[in-house]
């Protein structure tokens, strides 16, 4: 057992901590600042009160650790901040000491067991989404819907019960070859990191990945029995199951040869892009997590850096763009699918207002702070609506999930696609 | 601070509106002014004018300081809070009232933030010429407090040339209404320009009417790399003496080059020794022959690299590159004191030497960045509080630069204000009888001096109160 001083000595490291000049260029672009108005919303805010945390004066209390909950760790204020500041490292490092600290409650029981024994695990996964298929199919549900039931019982679990993914038929790994060819030339050796969530709960965006993919001239490589990147596990303060799933996944994929490991999922793709800076102080893993991380892409940057052209002939619907946070600022693709997008659909493309400022998704946060996550919903939903598009595409499956839950919330007629299904469904490509 | 007045401040404001923990404290014990911070006794966001003449009156009977505060991104400690002290939070007066386009004015509540303003009169064609560094997080209460200036300068002026009217609650609580949209204006004394730059030390400004002009027709942006500093000094000279008049003309290091690209990414050669941003605005004829006089001018000078923004995507990219300069010197050491050191224009390379000459003398690292056009550098020190070594000599540095530029006819400060971290000098720019005059209009004002006392200048001698009995009992001066 390490004592709290020498598991600082690790974390929160001074030199990162001191890097903040608290200029306030982060106040603009954080949801929760400009929500409340609240310096102690804000990542310089954040960042004083972790320095403080750090420095061990004991005169945090709830406001602080609800403050480190209440962050979206949408990480808009690291494309804001000239001098480069890590905040997510440091909020991260910041919750997993929190909840060594913090006493057991159900909720956080509930959460680890989640984080642990499903999500980790994935034959534990699959199981566990049969069983919520089964009953997101029966007669069980619609009547506790249209009798209004579950509402009445507690309108959290009916939000829960929303914003849970529709459940495939089969998971995704399960129709997908583990060699995968090419349609025509054969350019690209790539390999595919199928999720967790998008496994199980959107198959279907997987598959059209495949296909993309097989369009782009690439031999796809799908390993079976893959892990859970471990991103939602170090966003709660499970930093230690987070790195075992890291090493899992570097163990997995150093048996295969390829160029680019493709995601879909933004993320996991930030997640496994960090793996190198998430697995630092371990000498055994360190250079292959370098090795790993580098060949991490997501599916739009993988099209746009190999300039990889969908042209449709004839497109009339309007089309907006959500960007989801772990690919903007996470990893700094702004352009790419808006170039991408912008081919397919020839001047029918509407930026929409604050397009970077995050949906209230943001891992499990929308379960975990529901009363919040509405609130980020309801202003994203707002600039959707100003556009007037028939379609807004996005790059991560939360965000799919919460903009869905927005569309029904809304009574909206507006489609929710992901860039790769978008681009899977031009005709004569 | 006492409790039985913390519940008079809560009963003013309303509970939501009023903050005490030591969460909240702490994170309003700074803004962005290197080395300066201390607690407030309590943070309250007003919601109208009646609440802060209840807040003043309230700190006149019981004693208490008050630190008015807009975004908290101010350089020179307008707006920490004193001892014993509240800060006062405006940030949530964020409506623009009126935007008047035939009198070309837009009057606004404080809170409002400058960019925010910018975008909404450029809708209708009008145009706001001030723009801080921060102008996408600082609020118009604090501009005029500060007298901010910006990037703009040369051309069309700072803060104080836009303010036709200013709304504020004075420090015996009554409410203050001077000027309007008359242009001219000779009635009485010049109050506004007065209350321009007087950084919350003798009223909490509650509303402002700005004034605006048509928005120039073209623009055109134009990026240059030199070599050497003499072929830069050279450029900056010719410029002067052409008819030419930028609408900004910003000067870069090398040094800050480097942490700018790194942060911005935009494939600028890292290795010039200066650069040069110009923006020319206007009508498009003019603004075209601009554009070839300056790259002429540039190529004359041997400019290694000139290019011009091809569109507007472009020149907002080389400009809020440019903006992040302060911040993103602090890739290279964790505490960046940015100074303001300005002198008249056909001085501006003078001063560079004399910055590159503090810093050789101290063995202390310099970032150096600014607005060539209107005499106004800021040389950052960057070094690292943690090491108390250092801070001395950045002190020494800056000792030498302020004493220097004032040799030169320059000021301490050009747009940040003195607030705390600037007003030992002031006195060497002012003048004993300047100062005084100022501390005479400030206790006749503010009777008790609660208003963000201890700032720009100190008008209670320091040792007052009880004698100390030993060395503990000394607090530090201004640390």
């Amino acid at each position: 057992m390490y004592s709290r001083k020498e598991v600082l000595s690790n974390l929160l490291n001074d030199d990162l901590l001191s890097q903040c000049i608290h200029c306030g260029l982060c106040l603009s672009v954080c949801p929760t600042y400009v929500t409340t108005n609240l310096e102690r919303s804000s990542p310089r805010g954040r960042l004083r009160l972790i320095k403080e945390y750090a420095d061990d004066k004991n005169k945090l209390g709830n406001i602080f650790e609800d403050e480190m909950d209440f962050c979206l760790g949408c990480r808009a204020c690291e494309t804001a901040c000239p001098a480069g500041v890590k905040y997510d490292v440091l909020h991260n490092e910041t919750k997993y000491l929190l909840s060594k600290d913090k006493k057991v409650n159900l909720k956080k029981i509930l959460i680890k067991f989640f984080l642990n024994k499903i999500l980790a695990n994935p034959s534990n996964l699959k199981l566990y989404s049969r069983i919520l298929r089964t009953y997101q199919q029966s007669w069980f549900r619609k009547m506790l819907h249209s009798s209004n039931i579950l509402k009445n019982i507690s309108s959290k679990l009916f939000l829960i019960d929303e914003l849970t993914p529709q459940i495939s038929k089969i998971s995704s790994d399960e129709i997908i070859d583990e060699i995968t060819l090419p349609i025509s030339k054969h350019i690209h050796n790539v390999t595919f990191h199928v999720g967790c969530i998008m496994n199980v709960g959107f198959a279907e965006i997987n598959l059209d990945t495949i296909e993309v993919l097989k369009k782009s001239s690439c031999k796809i490589t799908t390993p079976k029995n893959q892990y859970c990147c471990g991103a939602l596990h170090a966003h709660n303060g499970e930093l230690k199951k987070a790195k075992e799933l890291a090493k899992n996944n570097i163990d997995l994929f150093r048996n295969y040869e390829y160029e680019y490991l493709i995601s879909n999922s933004a993320g996991c793709g930030t997640f496994m892009k960090e793996y190198y800076e998430l697995l630092k102080d371990d000498k055994d893993y360190l250079k292959s997590a370098e090795i790993f991380s580098s060949k991490i892409r997501d599916i739009s940057e993988f099209i746009y850096d190999n300039d990889i052209k969908f042209n449709s002939g004839k497109f009339n619907d309007s089309v907006t763009y959500h960007d989801a946070c772990h690919l903007v600022h996470g990893q700094g693709i702004f352009e790419q699918p808006r170039q991408i997008i912008n081919d397919i659909c020839d001047k029918n493309f509407r930026e929409m207002h604050n397009s970077t400022f995050c949906c209230g998704s943001a891992g499990i946060y929308n379960i975990l702070r529901q009363n919040d996550s509405q609130i980020f919903l309801d202003q994203k939903m707002q600039n959707i609506i100003k556009t007037n598009a028939d379609v807004v595409i996005t790059g991560n499956p939360g965000c799919i999930m919460q903009l869905r839950y927005g569309v029904k919330k809304n009574n909206l007629n507006l489609k929710v696609k992901h860039t790769v299904s978008f681009i899977n469904e031009q005709k004569g490509i | 601070m006492d409790k039985k007045i913390k519940s008079k401040l809560r009963e003013i404001v309303g509970n939501n509106n009023y903050f005490d923990s030591n969460e909240d404290k702490l994170t309003y014990s700074y803004d962005a002014t290197p080395l300066y911070n201390q607690l407030p006794g309590a943070i309250l966001f007003p919601d109208n004018d009646e609440q802060i003449s209840k807040i003043v009156k309230l700190a006149n009977t019981e004693n208490f300081n008050i630190v008015p505060r807009g975004a908290g991104t101010g350089l020179s400690g307008g707006s920490i809070p004193v001892e014993n002290s509240i800060a006062l939070v405006m940030t949530k007066w964020n409506n623009i009232l009126e935007i008047d386009p035939v009198n070309l004015t837009v009057t606004v509540q404080p809170g409002v933030i400058t960019e925010n303003l910018q975008n909404e009169v450029e809708k209708l064609n009008l145009f706001y010429p001030p723009d801080p560094g921060s102008s996408s997080v600082c609020t118009i209460g604090g501009n005029i407090a500060n007298n901010a200036g910006g990037l703009r300068g040369l051309k069309y002026g700072v803060t104080k040339n836009y303010v036709m009217g200013v709304e504020m609650v004075l420090p015996n609580g009554d409410l203050l209404k001077t000027g309007g949209k008359n242009v001219k204006d000779t009635a009485g004394y010049n109050l506004k320009d007065f209350i321009v730059g007087s950084e919350g030390t003798l009223g909490i400004i509650t509303k402002a009417t700005l004034k605006l002009i048509h928005k120039p027709k073209s623009f055109s942006t134009v990026i240059s790399f030199f070599n050497s500093m003499n072929d830069c000094s050279k450029t900056i000279f010719d410029i002067f003496n052409s008819d030419l008049t930028p609408a900004m003309m910003e000067f870069i290091d090398n040094t800050t080059l480097k942490c700018i690209e790194e942060y911005a990414k935009l494939g600028l050669p890292k290795n010039a020794e200066a650069v040069l941003l110009f923006e020319f605005d206007g009508r498009e004829e003019e603004v075209k022959e601009d554009t070839l006089t300056i790259e002429k001018i540039l190529s004359n000078n041997n400019s290694i690299s000139v290019s011009t923004a091809k569109n507007l995507f472009e020149a907002n990219r080389l400009k809020s590159a440019r903006r992040s300069a302060f911040s993103a010197l602090a890739r290279v050491k964790p505490t960046t004191i940015l100074e303001d050191a300005t002198v008249p224009r056909s001085a501006f390379p003078m001063l560079l030497e004399i910055v590159n000459k503090a810093a050789n003398k101290n063995n202390i690292l310099f970032g150096n960045f600014g607005h060539a056009g209107d005499g106004n550098l800021h040389p950052t020190c960057l070094t690292d509080e943690r090491e108390k070594q250092e801070i001395y000599k950045a002190h020494k540095a800056f000792d030498y630069i302020f004493n220097e530029t004032i040799k030169l006819g320059g000021t301490i400060t050009g747009e940040h204000g003195t607030g705390l971290s600037k007003k030992e000098f002031l006195v060497n720019v002012a003048g004993i009888p300047g100062v005084e005059m100022m501390k005479k209009i400030k206790s006749v004002i503010d009777e008790n001096n609660i208003l963000n006392p201890g700032k720009i200048f100190t008008t209670s001698p320091r040792c007052e109160g009880i004698l100390p009995f030993n060395k503990n009992q000394i607090k530090p001066f201004n640390v």
